[in-house]
């Protein structure tokens, strides 16, 4: 966990009303306690993605939440092939060499 | 440490502008969070990251050109974990049995989806069969070849030969193209194309404007004072032209048609003769003698423009 003034103070381009907003508009998700905003790793983590995107690849304000919009779509997809692939690896081994074979001999959709 | 110029793929004399307009490029096509599958990207991203630290600041810049820092000097390494490490994890299932590692996840699913998986995620699989690249070559054909067409025989750098039809009225500069005779498919995908740049060399006497071709033609004073027929070339042979009486240096005649055929329409241009005056080389004491007795009618300056 990070204070909002630490979390300031590790990234110099970063201005506080900014991050404020970031927090109102649900871009980040942070705790409010006693009054101050503090960050858990992966939000202290996210908000440099978003600091990348706005400052250093000068992203518009506007189209960050298509960005981020589709990298949650992103890591939820892949979180739930990771939990899909681990239930298949705990299955027998014939059951997880069915399931490739399968794999292997699907339909391509791209039709190539 | 690599060059930092190297890493971003920008030569030492780049601008400022260049060289953050390449990081950029870079640095968006390796985000380890835009790429969670690729592993190879945080250690690509940081490169890139490391090389624009020194390159995209005028300062660093000057030193590291000036030999004061070398391509570690600006390296800040990374000191917090991507936001992929955090949402990746982020999973109920994540330290399971079965998967040790996120190497043996990457693994299984390699195998599930065919083998096409690599080191950058499904990205290799549209890379898997790829159009082959397209080719540029340049080719030198005479003027006479580009006006009438040819075919020429180009020897490719691997020892492959193309025959390379030249259409008549091809022009300078022109780019003909060879549909799949580029560099081969990957994967079973279609060749690319050559693209061969057509170079006409210039000719000792035609000259080219738009379809038309341009000549003087040398006329005797005999021929100019009194006409004749004299034989001109043409860039499809010799034919014969009549020089009307009391022509001069200058004057210039059409040839109707005996130019270069458009290569869209298919009209063809006309041939323009200038005629130049040349008098007999040597002594000719009858013509002096004509000339001392002989009043012009004619009797002004031809210089008379030039004098005023």
């Amino acid at each position: 966990m990070m204070r909002i003034d630490e979390l300031l103070a590790t990234i110099r381009p970063l201005h506080r009303e900014d991050l404020e907003r970031w927090v109102q508009e649900a871009w980040v998700s942070a705790l409010d306690e006693g009054g101050t905003l503090h960050f858990s790793d992966m939000e202290c983590a996210r908000v440099r993605l978003i600091c990348t995107l706005r400052y250093d690849w000068e992203v518009e304000e506007e189209s960050v939440p298509i960005i981020l919009s589709l990298l949650d779509q992103l890591y939820e997809t892949r979180r739930e092939l990771n939990a899909l692939a681990a239930a298949v690896a705990r299955q027998s081994s014939e059951v997880r060499e069915a399931i490739l074979r399968a794999m292997q001999t699907r339909d391509d959709p791209a039709g190539d | 440490m690599k060059d930092p110029y190297e890493t971003l793929g920008v030569s030492r004399t780049a601008s400022a502008k260049e060289i953050r307009a390449a990081y950029r490029k870079l640095a968006k096509e390796n985000h380890p969070d835009l790429h969670p599958g690729d592993k190879a990207a945080e250690s690509r991203f940081k490169e890139i990251s490391a090389a624009y630290a020194i390159l995209g600041d005028e300062e660093m810049r000057r030193r590291y050109d000036a030999g004061e820092i070398d391509a570690t000097g600006a390296e800040r390494p990374q000191q917090h974990e991507f936001y992929r490490t955090y949402a990746d994890a982020d999973s109920p299932f994540h330290t399971q049995e079965g998967f040790a590692s996120a190497e043996d996840l990457e693994e299984f699913l390699a195998q599930a989806f065919g083998g096409f998986r690599g080191a950058r995620g499904t990205r290799r699989r549209t890379e898997f069969r790829a159009r082959g690249a397209d080719l540029s070559y340049s080719l030198q054909v005479s003027f006479l070849e580009a006006a009438n067409g040819a075919t020429k025989t180009v020897t490719l750098p691997d020892g492959k030969t193309l025959n390379v039809t030249i259409p008549e009225g091809t022009e300078d500069r022109q780019t003909l193209r060879l549909k799949g005779q580029g560099g081969p498919g990957f994967g079973g995908g279609p060749p690319g194309d050559a693209y061969i740049e057509v170079h006409v060399q210039p000719h000792a006497f035609f000259e080219r404007k738009d379809n038309n071709v341009h000549v003087t033609v040398p006329v005797t004073l005999k021929e100019a004072v009194l006409g004749a027929k004299i034989e001109v070339p043409t860039v499809r042979g010799v034919v014969s032209m009549t020089i009307p009486k009391n022509s001069n240096t200058g004057d210039t005649l059409r040839l109707r048609g005996q130019g270069i055929k458009d290569r869209r329409s298919g009209q063809m241009g006309h041939q323009y003769v200038k005629l130049k005056v040349v008098l007999p080389e040597g002594e000719e004491p009858e013509l002096a003698r004509f000339l001392e007795s002989w009043t012009p009618k004619d009797q002004r300056n031809p210089r008379r423009e030039m004098l005023r």
